[in-house]
């Protein structure tokens, strides 16, 4: 009864996730538009996969990802050892951003267009590779972000000094960037930190805020996510100017 | 029958490459270096299956609704019989497009509004402020800056104008702010950015930006396409300082008021 329970509960939250999107569409469609939509049916059934496949996607967070990560990460937030601490921080920011399911359709979206526009050559594996490419640098640049997230809230410095010097870096790098690739390197940045990766980090900060004496788990747990939507943009620039 | 499932399989082995590297670290760094058993091995392996599952479908999901929605929507309101004008693209400038901008700002504030784990920082910061900030009071501040952003960045892309200038000027906006806003809140505004793009929003968003820059005349989607997603992470966080600001010196008018 209580496995029913839940997944009920998670089922009506996928839908609360699509409801105000189609709610705004239906509006603009029946009132402003007011043209005959095309595919309908296949629209309808993308729709109820994407409630499906986020009803999956959560529950199995809830019975994998989130216990196990979050007792994990208290347990090194506890523990003492500032190297495994770090490799932890790392792996976490970068394993949890490979799985994140909007960075996986926008890279994909991004290789296509790359692809379209003759900027790497259109054909299936050239595309597989650019977005898997893209996917590494930004993973990469989570794990840098938390990393250094972690160091942060360890030393106790304040929050803004970095992310003045991350706006510094990123301001700086933009004119020498390939305009190609600033669009997506801005918004790689927002795309990180979604499902799996803001809970788990979260998780990491708060644990670590509270097991630090003179630590105030609000003012310093906070911020991670903030790093983590940083350096994917600095890191990206730096990816298309390597390609 | 038997050529969907090939699909479904092939698709649930790319996925499962995906997820791969997190169950190796969780898995690895719990019997190397905890050194402790999995409490439920059972359960987190079903867990992982379900996850597994739940991204292929979700994939197929976007292909099939939001990408194709996001990017209707952007065609139909850019199409000269939508915009009520003859012929020639040359009459076009960018006050003919107000209808994507009001959709782009109500797609924005509606998704931020109803996304759960920003109602769960709300709360937080809530408790942080002892209640001088309200719940609902950031909670709409974060959804209209998200909204205000969108409509921004499609202002932008219509436009054509650089990305570069719209994000440097908003960078030193923040900073500016920083230097004023109520220490304990900094930490919360900057994580609020990036917690507001949700796993369905970052899609559908990223298909309008495409769309847009694909229909309308002189625009094109690698150059222009991209950086909606950008302009609704760093709004919030404008105006998320600005609440704060507003909300402590409420508090200190009241305050010497009262003395």
């Amino acid at each position: 009864m209580f496995r029913n329970n839940r997944l009920i509960r998670l089922i009506i939250g996928s839908c609360l996730d699509l409801a105000p999107i189609l709610g705004v569409v239906m509006v603009f469609q029946l009132a402003v538009i007011r043209q005959p939509i095309p595919n309908i049916g296949e629209l309808i059934m993308g729709s109820l996969l994407v409630v499906l496949g986020l009803t999956f996607f959560m529950l199995g967070l809830e019975q994998s990802l989130f216990p196990v990560g979050e007792s994990m990460a208290n347990a090194f937030a506890r523990k003492g050892s500032v190297f495994w601490l770090l490799l932890f921080a790392f792996c976490l920011g970068f394993g949890t951003t490979i799985a994140e399911p909007a960075l996986i359709a926008v890279t994909a979206k991004a290789a296509d267009i790359a692809g379209g526009a003759h900027l790497i050559a259109d054909n299936e594996a050239a595309k597989t590779a650019y977005a898997l490419g893209l996917r590494l640098t930004v993973a990469t640049s989570v794990g840098v972000a938390i990393v250094i997230g972690v160091l942060r809230i360890l030393m106790g410095w304040p929050l803004h000094y970095f992310i003045i010097a991350g706006y510094i870096a990123v301001t700086a790098m933009t004119p020498f960037a390939p305009a190609e690739i600033i669009g997506i390197a801005y918004d790689s940045g927002g795309v990180t930190t979604s499902t799996i990766t803001v809970p788990l980090v979260t998780a990491l900060g708060i644990g670590l805020a509270n097991s630090i004496k003179g630590r105030n788990p609000i003012t310093d747990g906070f911020g991670l996510i903030a790093f983590a939507s940083l350096t994917p943009i600095i890191f990206v620039m730096a990816f298309g100017m390597m390609t | 029958m038997i050529g969907w499932l090939h699909q479904f399989l092939e698709a649930l082995l790319e996925t499962g490459r995906d997820v791969l590297p997190i169950a190796a670290i969780i898995i690895g760094f719990q019997l190397l270096v905890i050194r402790k058993p999995l409490v439920h091995p059972g359960k987190t392996l079903l867990g992982f299956i379900n996850v597994l599952i739940g991204i292929t479908f979700f994939l197929d999901g976007l292909k099939m609704a939001l990408f194709p929605l996001g990017e209707l929507m952007a065609q139909q309101m850019t199409s000269p019989a939508f915009l009520n004008i003859p012929g020639s693209t040359a009459a076009i400038d960018w006050r003919n497009y107000s209808w994507v901008y009001l959709f782009g700002a109500c797609i924005g504030f509606a998704t931020t509004l109803a996304e759960p784990s920003l109602l769960a920082v709300a709360i937080k910061a809530e408790e942080i402020s002892g209640k001088a900030i309200s719940a609902w009071g950031i909670r709409l501040a974060v959804s209209l800056g998200v909204a205000f952003g969108i409509a921004l960045g499609t202002f932008r892309i219509v436009t054509g104008t650089e990305l570069y200038y719209y994000i440097v000027v908003g960078y030193i906006v923040v900073v500016v702010q920083t230097l004023f806003a109520p220490k304990l809140i900094i930490g919360l505004a900057y994580d609020s950015g990036g917690v507001t793009t949700s796993t369905v929003t970052v899609p559908l968003v990223t298909a309008l930006g495409l769309g847009l820059a694909s229909t309308v005349p002189g625009r094109n989607p690698l150059l222009d396409g991209f950086g909606l997603v950008a302009f609704a992470s760093l709004f919030p966080i404008i105006t998320v300082l600005g609440y704060a600001q507003l909300a402590e010196w409420r508090g200190r008018k009241r305050n010497s008021n009262h003395t």
